[in-house]
């Protein structure tokens, strides 16, 4: 409780008095979030820091072996290449079978709209590496499909869907399609009914009050979930590496071989370090072009 | 430049419950036209049904003689003042009120133009780069209102628009928004629960409840001569009294009642409408031309410019009256317990319907 006793003194509280109050406020604030500073602080900042540091360790020896070898290989510079391209890629197939998702279940009434949704979420509570194998099952050359296709005739040749390119885009997008569900349905749900009603009114036909109000006003919601989809396909590694058959190499990868068959930790500290970078190279781009602050805070 | 509205017989249904039942409303060119009913009546759902937002079951409506009801809302030409005023936030306020000339492809100096012109109608020119979510209520409210004329259409729609201002803002907003029909002249429907608001603004007030439209009516007609307990009820302050046939003439407390001209007893179970402040205070003087009605003074609310006094009569029911704050009156005030006998003039005297009309 505040000190009853200086209204009671007849005294006017003085600034003084006010600040001292302020600032033991803002001193509990800061008290309460320290645990959660705390954990973050071990959980993430050490352990980033720590690869930071060893990827500058090559051989026992400190300098920047591990980046300069990235710059020499050409095989880096594709593998970084294919990353970024099938990251793209899938977040462009992710938008185009997500978006409509979404504004179906924008529209539907409320329970409606919860039932489509717990359709969207139930796959994430099934193991990557389950739906992962599930979709080999089904793509491989005698899996679901093409015995399908064979069955009516379609094909004579099994087609190659599996172990290649086209199953880990499938299998990918398969994966990331939630994360750009989700949010594009939280903003396309707020979108007052009457603003596309508005416009009609004026006189847009639907198509183009979709362009010029809907579409726009879902943006937040379509550029957050492709940042999100477009980050964890840069870093994915299950699905391409079960899918891709060997064929399809992405920076996971090569870290996992890095780590894993050559205990070379810098090498592949460093090509999260690049990762990263990259990561944060595409934030401020973002935030450049669209303002993440706008983005984030809906 | 206006156009007349015809409505007939339209009717829409949710599932089991009918949410207009065969409305049928004829508007003149010109008109402002007012909506007036309780939450749930089906007003919004008529202005929807107008607009093309809502298909009714059927019925019909045309606009000089074209039947619209099979046109999609954005080939109607009907501006629309919304009741959040739906302005789009990704555009400032003269990008809103210039869209619907983007959509007619004007060019962009003549709609940068003519979107200054509407919104120095509504005073809001000095404002046109804002944001919206830069502005106040009322200014909100003011540039839907620029929006929905500046493509000059001949008909104009506004469901409550006034609902979310405060009352001052409000009774402004009114006079201005009566001011600027006046000056465009377009066809006007208008829908208010607010019965003060109504008899305001209006050419002529439609009375709806329950899906039914009971009473159209310019206000001084709603207000003098409802045509049914509800109207009566829903529009001002009423005392109901009960009243009885004897013959040709009504009583009340077993007086006959001299009736206003016009009125007559007829049949079928009738009421006495009382406005509280048509009663006058009689004194001993003799009166010839009030119908008396004696009670005794029960309470006295005192609220700024009138003062409310609940009388108990002696057949048992309790009226209110109403009476100006000026201090001589103030002075002549009856006391609680006191007997006291009122007086309604003849002119005021009205009869109602017991029963609903619909
Ligand atoms: N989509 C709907 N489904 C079911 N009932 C509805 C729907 N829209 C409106 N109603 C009902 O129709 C009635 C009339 O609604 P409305 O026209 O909005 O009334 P008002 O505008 O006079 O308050 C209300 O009782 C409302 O509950
Ligand atoms: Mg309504």
């Amino acid at each position: 409780m505040h000190d009853m006793t200086a209204p009671q003194g007849g005294h006017a509280l003085n600034r003084k008095e006010l600040a001292a109050d302020e600032r033991r406020e803002k001193r509990q604030i800061l008290g309460l979030s320290l645990p959660a500073a705390a954990i973050i602080l071990v959980l993430l900042v050490i352990p980033v820091g720590w690869l930071f540091a060893l990827s500058f360790v090559s051989n026992g020896e400190i300098g920047l072996a591990n980046y300069t070898r990235m710059i020499e290989y050409s095989a880096y510079l594709s593998i970084f290449s294919t990353t970024i391209l099938i990251s793209l890629f899938v977040t462009l197939l992710c938008i185009v079978l997500g978006y409509p998702v979404a504004y179906l279940l924008g529209q539907m009434p409320p329970r409606l709209a919860t039932i489509g949704l717990a359709f969207v979420i139930i796959p994430f509570w099934t193991s990557i590496l389950v739906r992962t194998y599930a979709w080999l099952v089904i793509l491989q050359r005698q899996g679901i499909v093409n015995d399908a296709l064979i069955g009516i005739g379609l094909i004579d040749e099994p087609l190659r869907l599996a172990h290649n390119l086209t199953g880990t885009v499938i299998g990918m997008t398969h994966v990331m399609l939630p994360f750009l569900v989700l949010p594009l349905y939280a903003t396309v749900r707020n979108i007052d009914g009457d603003l596309m009603r508005a416009a009609n009114n004026m006189g847009a036909s639907p198509a183009r009050a979709f362009r010029d109000v809907f579409l726009p006003l879902s943006m937040p919601g379509l550029i957050a979930g492709s940042l999100l989809v477009f980050i964890l396909c840069l870093g994915f590694y299950v699905t391409p590496q079960i899918l891709g058959g060997g064929r399809v190499i992405m920076v996971s990868m090569k870290i996992q071989q890095n780590v894993q068959t050559y205990f070379d930790w810098g090498a592949g500290s460093a090509l999260g370090v690049v990762l990263l970078l990259i990561v944060f190279a595409i934030f401020y781009l973002v935030h450049r072009l669209a303002g993440l602050d706008r983005i984030f805070a809906r | 430049m206006a156009c007349s509205i015809t409505i007939r017989d339209v009717r829409k249904t949710y599932g089991q419950f009918v949410a207009l039942d065969s409305v049928a409303l004829d508007i003149a060119p010109g008109e402002f036209l007012t909506l007036l009913g309780p939450s749930g009546s089906g007003k919004t759902t008529l202005l929807m049904i107008l607009a093309g937002f809502i298909r009714p079951e059927a019925g019909s409506i045309t606009v000089d003689s074209d039947e619209i009801l099979r046109k999609p809302p954005h080939l109607r030409n009907i501006g629309m003042v919304f009741q959040n005023y739906a302005l789009f936030p990704h555009m400032s306020v003269g990008e809103n009120v210039g869209y619907p000339l983007k959509l007619r492809k004007v060019g962009a100096a003549e709609r940068y133009e003519r979107a200054r012109e509407a919104l120095k109608l509504v005073q809001l020119d000095h404002l046109m780069d804002r944001r919206i979510n830069q502005l106040s209520g009322g200014q909100r409210q003011r540039v839907a209102l620029a929006r929905a004329i500046v493509f000059e259409p001949q008909i104009l729609l506004m469901d409550e628009p006034l609902s979310a201002l405060d009352k001052k803002l409000r009774e402004q907003m009114q006079i201005e928004l009566k001011h600027l029909h006046d000056r465009l002249g377009m066809t006007t429907v208008y829908v208010t629960h607010d019965q003060r608001e109504a008899l305001t603004m209006s050419d002529r007030v439609a009375v709806m409840n329950h899906g039914h439209i009971l009473q159209v009516a310019p206000p001084r007609e709603i207000y003098e001569r409802p045509c049914d307990r509800f109207v009566a009820d829903f529009v001002g302050e009423s005392n109901f009294l009960p009243v009885e046939m004897r013959g040709d003439a009504a009583t009340f407390g077993g007086a006959p009642l001299q009736l206003a001209e016009g009125q007559s007893a007829g049949s079928g179970n009738k009421a006495l409408l009382v406005r509280p402040e048509k009663l006058d205070i009689l004194g001993a003087t003799p009166a010839p031309e009030h119908n008396p009605i004696d009670g005794t003074v029960e309470e006295l609310v005192y609220q700024g410019e009138t003062m409310l006094i609940y009388v108990t009569l002696t057949s048992g029911e309790t009226i209110a009256l109403r009476r100006g704050t000026r201090q001589q009156a103030l002075s002549e005030m009856p006391r609680v317990g006191e007997p006291i006998r009122l007086g309604l003039h003849r002119d005021d005297t009205v009869l109602i319907d017991e029963a609903a009309h619909a």
